[in-house]
C-alpha cells in the first residue's frame, strides 16, 4: 500500500464540494482511501486516524487543503491525484459564458433587487460576509457555525436597527414563503407558522404536521444561540411580530433547547400579547405556569406538533403518546434478545435537538443519560471519548464539523461510530436519526444500511443481538423518498418509530424491559 | 440606498418573491433553483487568502 499527502496553500473548497470529490476518488480503481478536506484540526485529525501520517498534515494551517490517497499501486495513485487536479480546476466555461460574481457586490449587479443572502462560510469569514449583506439591505440565513456569540449580538443589533432578519448563525433550516433555506423538508401549505431556535426540531415538528394532514405558513430559524442571555431572543421576537402580522398564520410554535431565563421571561412576554393561539416548546425548560399564562406548552416535539394540530382544529389522539400495542410487543421482544452484558441505550444523532429531546425522554425512564450536549452539566462527555452507560451524542455538535460537511450529508464519522458501539458488549440499542429533504444526502439508507448490517453481524458474531431504531424527519414529497428510505431500513432490521420522542421510548423499553412499561405508558409527554 | 430598502424588506420578507445571493456551500444555490427561487452563487473565496489575522488587520483599516 503506498499514500501520498499533498498540501495545498491557501486553497479553498467548501466541506461539501471536497466530500463529493473525496467520494469520487476513493471509487477510482486501486485506490483504498481518499481525502480532499480543509485542514482544521479536526480533519488533521480524523487523517491521522486513517493513518495518514506526513508532517505536512501538522504543518497545514486551517487555509490550506489536504489531499490524501492511499491506493494498492503507484499508477493507480497517479491517476488518482490527475483527477483530483481535474476535479478541483474551475469548470471549463462554454464560448460567452460569463465567470460567476466572487463577491456579494457583484452579484448584486446580476440580481439588484435581491432580499436574503444566504451565507455558509467558514465560521471565521462568516460575520464579515453577513454584515456586508446587512449594509446593502438584504435578510440573512446565516448557515456558519464558530460564530462567537459577541458576533452574533454585534449582527443581530445591525439586523434589528435596518428592520431585517437575521436566521443564524448557526441556523440549518428556515421555510420562508414556501421556499426551504439550508436543510429542510417539503411541506404542505397551511396555518401553522413557527419560530425555532432548533433546526433538527423544526423539521421534526414540520414534518410531523405534514403527516398529520396540515400545512404551514411559514418556518423561521433564529439559530441556536439567540435565546441566550446575551442575544435576548432578538431573531425569534422580530420573527414573532413577523407571524402576528402575517395574515395566512393562525397558530405559532415557539420551539428551542431551554432558552436563558431573562430571555425565556422576554419572549414569552411578547408570546403572551399574541391574538394568536401559542404553542411554547422549549424542551427540557422549567417553564413558571404564571410566565405562560393562556400560553400552551408542550414537552417534547411530537407533543408540539399534537397541541399545534388541535389549535388549528384537528385532533390527533389522546395527549399521551402512547406506543401501540405491536411495538409494544416488538421492543419486548428485542429485549428478550439481548445478551446480560446489553444494558444500554447508545443514541448517535445528527440532530442536536433530537439528540437533547431523546435525553429528555430517556433520563426518568433510565436514569442518568451522558452527553456532549447534556440536558444536566454534570453529565457532559467528550463527543469523541467511549460511551458511557446510557448515552446520547450529538454528531453535528461543532466539534464534529469544523471544515467537514454536516453529518446529515457526510456519513462517515457516524458510521464509524455505529460500529464502535456494536463492538462494546455494553450496547443494547443504537438509536438514530435520519434526516431527508434538501440539503441531506441523497441516499441516506444507502449510506446506513450496509454499516448497520456489519455492526448486527459484528453483535452477532460476539453472541449478541443488537437492535437498532430510528426514526425518519422527511415527509413524501422530499426527493429521497420517504417510504423507500423506511422501507430499505426497515429490510435491514432497522424498528422504525414515527417520531423521535417515540424512537426513544421505544429504545428505553427495548433496554431495560417490562420494568419500565407501566413509566412508558403512564407517561404524559 | 440600504437605509430605504431595509425598512421596505421588514414589510416583505415574508410575502415578498426571494431573490438570493447565496455565499458558500454551492448546493444550498441548486436546492433554491430547483425550487424556483432566482438565485445569484458567488464563488466565494476566503478574503486575504485566509490569513484571519490579515482579515482583522483589514476590518481595522475599513477595507
Amino acid at each position: 500500500m503506498i499514500t501520498r499527502v499533498i498540501v495545498k496553500k491557501s486553497t479553498y473548497r467548501d466541506s461539501i464540494s471536497l466530500m463529493k470529490i473525496s467520494n469520487s476518488i476513493s471509487k477510482l480503481p486501486g485506490i483504498t482511501q481518499a481525502a480532499v478536506v480543509m485542514a482544521t484540526e479536526l480533519n488533521r485529525r480524523v487523517l491521522s486516524e486513517a493513518g495518514f501520517v506526513d508532517a505536512a498534515i501538522g504543518r497545514a494551517s486551517t487555509s490550506d487543503m489536504i489531499v490524501a490517497i492511499e491506493a494498492k499501486e503507484a499508477s493507480s495513485l497517479d491517476a488518482a491525484l490527475a483527477e483530483t487536479e481535474r476535479l478541483l480546476s474551475p469548470a471549463e466555461k462554454t464560448t460567452g459564458e460569463k465567470a460567476p460574481p466572487t463577491s456579494l457586490e457583484e452579484a448584486l449587479k446580476l440580481v439588484p433587487d435581491a432580499n436574503l443572502a444566504v451565507i455558509s462560510v467558514p465560521g471565521q469569514f462568516a460575520k464579515r460576509e453577513a454584515m456586508q449583506a446587512l449594509s446593502k439591505g438584504l435578510n440573512v440565513f446565516l448557515f456558519s457555525s464558530n460564530v462567537s456569540r459577541e458576533e452574533e449580538v454585534e449582527l443581530k443589533h445591525a439586523a434589528k436597527e435596518k428592520g431585517l432578519l437575521l436566521m443564524g448563525p448557526d441556523c440549518g433550516t428556515s421555510i420562508v414563503n414556501h421556499k426551504v433555506l439550508g436543510f429542510g423538508n417539503a411541506i404542505r401549505e397551511g396555518t401553522i407558522g413557527l419560530i425555532s431556535a432548533s433546526g433538527t426540531g423544526l423539521q421534526e415538528v414540520t414534518t410531523l404536521i405534514h403527516k398529520a394532514g396540515l400545512g404551514i405558513s411559514q418556518a423561521i430559524g433564529t439559530g441556536g444561540g439567540d435565546l441566550s442571555e446575551e442575544v435576548g431572543g432578538i431573531t425569534m421576537i422580530q420573527g414573532f411580530e413577523l407571524l402576528e402580522e402575517d395574515e395566512q398564520t393562525k397558530v405559532i410554535v415557539l420551539i428551542s433547547k431551554p432558552p436563558s431565563l431573562g430571555t425565556m421571561e422576554k419572549v414569552l412576554e411578547v408570546a403572551r400579547r399574541s391574538r394568536k393561539p401559542v404553542v411554547v416548546n422549549f424542551l427540557g425548560a422549567d417553564v413558571d405556569p404564571s410566565m405562560l399564562g393562556k400560553l400552551r406548552q408542550a414537552s417534547t416535539l411530537d407533543d408540539a406538533t399534537r397541541v399545534a394540530c388541535e389549535l388549528a382544529g384537528v385532533k390527533l389522539g389522546g395527549a399521551a403518546p402512547v406506543i401501540p400495542k405491536e411495538t409494544m410487543a416488538i421492543a419486548l421482544a428485542e429485549h428478550k434478545k439481548l445478551a446480560r452484558s446489553q444494558q444500554y441505550v447508545r443514541g448517535l444523532f445528527s440532530g442536536g435537538t433530537l439528540c437533547y429531546e431523546s435525553e429528555i425522554v430517556l433520563q426518568p425512564l433510565l436514569g442518568e443519560v451522558f452527553s456532549n450536549a447534556p440536558i444536566k452539566a454534570e453529565n457532559k462527555v467528550r463527543g469523541d471519548a467511549p460511551s458511557k452507560k446510557h448515552s446520547c451524542i450529538d454528531m453535528g455538535a461543532e466539534e464534529f464539523v469544523e471544515g467537514r460537511a454536516h453529518p446529515m450529508i457526510d456519513f462517515s464519522l457516524r458510521n464509524k461510530r455505529i460500529l464502535q458501539e456494536a463492538r462494546d458488549p455494553e450496547t443494547a440499542v443504537i438509536l438514530i436519526d435520519v434526516e431527508l429533504g434538501y440539503g441531506s444526502n441523497a441516499d441516506p439508507a444507502g449510506q446506513l444500511v450496509p454499516v448497520i448490517q456489519e455492526a448486527k453481524a459484528l453483535a452477532k458474531e460476539a453472541g449478541r443481538h443488537l437492535s437498532v431504531v430510528a426514526s425518519v424527519v422527511g415527509t413524501e414529497g422530499d426527493f429521497q423518498g420517504l417510504a423507500n428510505q423506511e422501507k430499505a431500513l426497515s429490510e435491514a432490521e432497522v424498528l422504525i418509530m414515527p417520531s423521535n420522542a417515540q424512537a426513544a421510548r421505544v429504545s428505553a423499553l427495548i433496554a431495560a424491559g417490562e420494568k419500565i412499561e407501566p413509566a412508558i405508558l403512564g407517561r404524559s409527554n | 440606498m440600504s437605509e430605504e430598502k431595509g425598512n421596505k424588506k421588514k414589510e416583505s420578507i415574508l410575502t415578498e418573491e426571494l431573490k438570493v445571493v447565496n455565499i458558500g456551500i454551492s448546493t444550498f444555490a441548486d436546492d433554491l433553483r430547483s425550487q424556483n427561487v432566482e438565485v445569484v452563487h458567488v464563488d466565494w473565496k476566503p478574503p486575504a487568502g485566509g490569513d484571519v489575522e490579515m482579515l482583522r488587520l483589514l476590518e481595522k483599516l475599513g477595507l
